[in-house]
């Protein structure tokens, strides 16, 4: 945390927008993805996030955080929105929001969890997690510079997976917890000798998933000798279950 | 764009209809819900494992004496207690949750912080930082705590010591905390440097830079 202190390079934020719902897609039952287009966009790294805000007609408003699953050379803004039963955001962006739709966010904001292509990272993630790696993998798709990453998923299951082609074709190592793989790999958590040889000699390793996910993650790491100063972490919901992505 | 209370413009979205209204006579600041017994956590940055033997507590910067306590030390300080609600930027708020430790008063009682004193810039153990006013800490307002629902603080919550200034977003209640720097200035800290905001009053919903 200290080594970004003494960074001067800010993140890109950007205001309020009226975005326009061009596409959207239902990977699974339990999920959407919705891709809009933003007026006056301000380009994002990967990694960041937006705030997504509903309005009812009596005014209450409700809003939350999603990673942003596109690169910026991406003509619209990507999110993979997991749906939660109680989450009236994320309920209703899976259930109601239709093609056409308006939508208020707001965006990018963070400046932590960004990686831009420019130094080897490893990335690795659990579940809707792996939303802002893929943000990396496709700006780094987008630049050439696939060379400089390494990632590691988890799901329960391979249908699980958001975007599991994509993660399987950059050559991520894919680890299933409640299924066996197609290479054989029986169910099972990632393990540390699944983990050693992905990380590099430095740079950092960004660690997205549930609370639970991300501090057994951490805990592999430093037991692997990889410097805590090296490890930045998005998780989100309270310990042991799933809620909205939150930055 | 931005109002005094409702930040950009106001839009209704296409049916929505909202289903986390809070309960009849309870207000919650704009943007909020109630998380109900939920504490989520949230970290950027890996949970260290503190020994309280090894941990100390220092205020210094623009004061007439700078001073640091160790973990015995604060708990020989008159012990008091927050009982009240918290409201995290992520959009949760949790109600009537009860926090112990020592009222930062005591601290800054005993350093004397010097008239020059604006601000002050909050660092924890694992480099995290933040920034405050220095009136937002006073006068009953911020406290070093150590339990949770008369519960030793968790790990993952900040434990075994952590920032408390419930008025402000809980970004600014830093976890692991270990030292407070008076300024003649105000000084961002990591989530402000990374587009959030200086002061965060969730009643004036203070999430970013800007608001």
């Amino acid at each position: 945390m200290t080594e970004y202190l003494r960074g001067t390079r800010r993140a890109p934020t950007g205001g309020w927008r009226h975005a326009t719902v061009r596409e959207i897609l239902h990977p699974s039952p339990r999920a959407v993805i919705l891709r809009l287009e933003v007026p006056d966009r301000i380009d994002h790294w990967p990694g960041q996030h937006y705030v997504i805000r509903l309005t009812a007609e009596d005014g209450y408003t409700a809003q939350r955080s999603y990673s942003v699953a596109s690169p910026a050379s991406d003509q619209l803004l990507e999110f993979y929105v997991e749906r939660l039963d109680d989450g009236e955001v994320s309920s209703f962006l899976a259930d109601v929001a239709e093609v056409g739709d308006e939508l208020e966010i707001r965006g990018p904001i963070g400046g932590w969890f960004v990686w831009t292509a420019d130094a080897p990272m490893f990335g690795i993630a659990g579940g809707s997690g792996v939303v802002p790696l893929v943000s990396m993998l496709r700006h780094a798709v987008h630049l050439g510079r696939t060379d400089l990453m390494t990632l590691a998923v988890s799901a329960r299951t391979l249908a699980d997976l958001p975007y599991a082609d994509e993660l399987v074709a950059a050559a991520a190592v894919v680890t299933l917890s409640r299924e066996i793989s197609d290479n054989g790999r029986a169910a099972g958590r990632i393990t540390a000798a699944e983990v050693a040889p992905l990380v590099p000699p430095e740079g950092a390793c960004f660690v997205c998933g549930s609370t639970a996910f991300s501090g057994a993650v951490t805990e592999m790491l430093t037991s692997l000798g990889v410097d805590v100063q090296r490890i930045r972490i998005e998780s989100f919901g309270p310990t042991g279950s799933p809620a909205d992505l939150i930055a | 764009m931005a109002g005094p209370t409702r930040k950009g413009d106001s839009m209704a979205t296409r049916g929505f209809v909202g289903k986390r209204r809070p309960p009849e006579g309870i207000k919650l600041p704009p943007g909020q819900y109630d998380v109900g017994r939920d504490f989520p956590v949230l970290t950027a940055e890996a949970t260290p494992r503190l020994d309280p033997e090894r941990w100390t507590m220092t205020v210094d910067g623009l004061v007439a004496r700078e001073h640091t306590w160790t973990w015995e030390d604060l708990h020989l300080l008159p012990q008091s207690e927050y009982r009240g609600d918290i409201h995290c930027v992520t959009t949760w708020s949790k109600f009537d949750t009860r926090f112990g430790g020592v009222s930062v008063d005591l601290l800054l009682d005993t350093v004397e912080p010097l008239p020059a004193a604006t601000h002050v810039f909050v660092t924890s153990t694992t480099g995290y930082t933040t920034n405050l006013p220095l009136h937002e800490i006073r006068d009953g307002k911020a406290w070093i705590v150590w339990t949770h629902e008369d519960k030793p603080l968790p790990r993952e919550h900040g434990g075994p010591v952590r920032l408390l200034v419930p008025r402000l977003y809980f970004w600014k209640s830093a976890k692991w905390v270990t030292k407070l720097t008076l300024l003649d200035h105000d000084e961002p800290g990591f989530w402000e440097r990374n587009g959030y905001h200086d002061l965060g009053d969730p009643w004036l919903e203070q999430r970013y830079q800007g608001d």
